[in-house]
């Protein structure tokens, strides 16, 4: 199965304001990938209010992707900004350990 | 089935196929290789060889066997490890290129991933089937999955996660490689071996007296028969050598061929000939008495014949043999230019005696010498107690007599004790025994060689003075005068002492036959005048009857003239 959910959420941001761009690894359908794909919806709309990139994809429909990105857990969120990158493993359950991956305190 | 116990054939059909390893020596232990299509278990310290074994093994697998491989590295780089064994003469770049073999470093760093609840290695499985499924492989190499422990935190997954790998990869027919650090009394440090039950192969680096022998050992082989002995194990730049050096049969063919010892002296005393060829010969003696250059003379004899000749040097380089040996008119250089000799000179210290063996096995079966000297042994010593260079020795005197080389040993002794034993205590174990002593006397020392033993022929009882001059070694009966043997410049001395006394006795023959000459003239002369005064005297009494006779025939006539006067006839 394949999911490619890109949502943009605002308009001219700048630079300060850029959206969090996150990416989601799953693979396939897994109970695990399942459950992470709808507890980080459930946080970014809450803590990041809207104001995010959100890709999800599915390792299996493109496997040299697990190499490149040196996947070995899944399903793994990686933030690519803002800076530092962080990775984060799991199915998105400990919020606040997502949030404090993310680089929100609460 | 059948119960009859007929199916030996049936039993090789069905015994466990085995994927070569392609690692000299290896493949003998386990008799084919680790098993197909299974997980075997590489365990040991740092720096044991797990990653060089496991390298080879998917190197062996690429060129040799074409069954492609993936090295999937969680330590080093893929980078640095083609560079790692660039040195062995693997390009792992263009054996990528070839799509023979793949390397994937895998990068876990638990400080960059937050955990985040429920979570599995799904990423790891759908990376290693693409990787397998890119080139067909047929092999893989985990090296080493335990830096999973370290890189995540949750023990529960990854176990499980490991268990569900190890059947996977089962499933996917790969011959899979899993190396794991030795842990503190178990043989991994996060207990792989509960997973992988087929096959569990230990490397060790044991230091002992501050020399390192590598080993290994075949802790379990599930469903086949396999060496179960530590057998040693060498690095060098040709990869991993595994030697079963603990063969103790003595069902090696003999021959009644002889060889010359160079010295033609010492073949006198061998019964004409020299040494049997295949045999060994220990020379042992105290320092400087010239063991080296019995040796060295060998050494020339056998390539001046066009043997090929290894000579083990653990005391001196090549170099100083040469020079020496140069000394006393052979010349080796000749020998080493032409490829007939080869030296290889390691000091005893350089590694174990274990390791020793290894290397000269190596060197044995490469250069398939007809004859090979080490010298000294007495040096090995210092790297293993008396028992451990004894079975060393005992070791390489049955493969070097299996493959029919001749060995020379030379061996130090550090008393002067004629009937003992060796420091090593091998001399039971040769054929030959020659001894060279030290005979100190009339204020010199001179050598004497005695051969102690020279098994299946009729070898000399004597002690030969063994000389060694600008001109080579050769041997001079010694003196046995009434002071006992004598040897060197008393010797000499004695000898001058004899020409001496030869050259006075005929003198004093001479003065004898001038007086019996002159005797005998004198006596002719003698002889001449009382020959002369006889026939002087003769003469006179000749003279005297004659007159006597003339004088009765004159009387005679006289009175016959008388008488007839008186008759008057007148």
């Amino acid at each position: 199965m394949s999911q490619h959910l890109d949502i943009q959420q605002g308009d001219e941001q700048n630079d300060e304001n850029r959206p969090y761009a996150l990416r989601l690894f799953v693979a396939g359908a897994s109970i695990n990938s399942l459950r992470a794909v709808n507890n980080l919806k459930e946080i970014c709309e809450i803590y990041l209010d809207g104001n995010y990139v959100l890709e999800i994809i599915d390792v299996y429909q493109q496997k040299s992707l697990a190499e490149r990105e040196n996947i070995i857990a899944l399903p793994l969120l990686i933030k690519s900004f803002p800076l530092p990158e962080r990775r984060m493993v799991g199915d998105m359950s400990d919020t606040r350990k997502v949030l404090k991956g993310l680089g929100l305190s609460i | 089935m059948s119960l009859e116990p007929s199916g030996n054939t049936n039993l090789t059909a069905r015994s466990l196929p085995k994927s070569h390893t392609g690692i000299t020596g290896l493949d003998e232990i386990t008799e084919g290789g680790l098993p197909k299509d299974r997980p075997t278990l590489i365990c040991g310290a740092a720096g044991s060889g797990k990653t060089l074994f496991s390298i080879e093994f998917i190197v062996h697998g690429a060129l040799k066997y074409n069954e492609p491989g993936v090295f999937m590295a969680f330590e080093e780089k893929a980078e640095e490890l083609a560079m790692n064994v660039a040195s062995l003469g693997y390009d792992l770049e263009k054996l990528q290129n070839d799509k023979l073999i793949k390397l994937d470093h895998v990068h876990i760093e638990r400080s960059e991933i937050e955990e985040t609840g429920e979570y599995d290695l799904d990423g790891l499985f759908i990376r290693l089937g693409h990787a397998i499924d890119s080139i067909g492989a047929k092999r893989v190499v985990l090296d080493t999955i335990e830096n999973l422990f370290s890189g995540l935190n949750n023990q529960g997954i990854i176990r499980a996660e490991l268990r569900r790998l190890f059947g996977w990869l089962k499933s996917k027919k790969v011959t899979t490689i899993i190396t794991g650090e030795k842990g503190d009394g178990t043989l991994t440090r996060h207990g792989l071996e509960e997973y992988v039950s087929d096959c569990v192969i230990l490397l060790d680096h044991r230091v002992s007296n501050k020399i390192s022998t590598r080993l290994l050992r075949i802790v379990k082989y599930r469903g086949s028969v396999h060496g179960t002995n530590e057998y040693p194990f060498l690095i060098d730049e040709d990869g991993i050598s595994v030697l079963p050096v603990t063969s103790l049969t003595l069902h090696h063919d003999v021959s009644s061929e002889r060889v010359s010892s160079g010295i033609s002296g010492l073949d006198k005393m061998l019964s004409g000939k020299g040494f049997f060829k295949g045999s060994s010969i220990l020379v042992s003696g105290t320092a400087g008495t010239g063991k080296t250059s019995i040796a060295g003379c060998f050494a020339n004899e056998v390539c001046r014949k066009g043997g090929r000749c290894i000579y083990f040097a653990f005391e001196e380089s090549p170099k100083q043999i040469v020079r020496n040996m140069s000394s006393i008119n052979i010349d080796l250089q000749k020998h080493v230019d032409d490829g007939h000799l080869k030296f290889h000179a390691s000091r005893p210290t350089l590694n174990g005696l274990e390791m020793h063996l290894v290397a000269i096995h190596k060197m044995v079966k490469q250069i398939k010498p007809n004859a090979v000297i080490l010298d000294p042994i007495t040096n090995l010593i210092t790297v293993g107690s008396v028992s451990e260079v004894k079975s060393l020795l005992i070791r390489l005197i049955d493969f070097l007599q299996a493959e029919q080389i001749t060995v020379m040993f030379t061996a130090l002794t550090l008393n002067d004790n004629v009937t003992g034993q060796t420091d090593e205590s091998i001399s039971s174990l040769v054929d030959a025994w020659l001894l060279v002593r030290d005979i100190e006397f009339n204020g010199e020392r001179n050598r004497g060689l005695y051969v102690m033993k020279s098994r299946g022929m009729k070898h000399s009882n004597q002690i030969r003075e063994f000389v060694i001059s600008d001109n080579g070694l050769d041997m001079v009966d010694v003196y046995l005068g009434p002071d006992g043997v004598l040897t060197g410049s008393a010797r000499e001395a004695q000898q001058l002492q004899e020409k001496t006394g030869v050259v006075i006795k005929d003198h004093a023959v001479s003065m004898k036959d001038r007086e019996i000459e002159r005797k005998r003239m004198v006596l002719e002369a003698k002889i001449g005048s009382l020959k002369e005064e006889f026939e002087s005297f003769q003469e006179d009494l000749n003279r005297s009857y004659v007159e006597d006779e003339l004088r009765k025939s004159v009387l005679e006539k006289n009175r016959t003239e008388l008488t007839q006067k008186r008759d008057g006839k007148e």
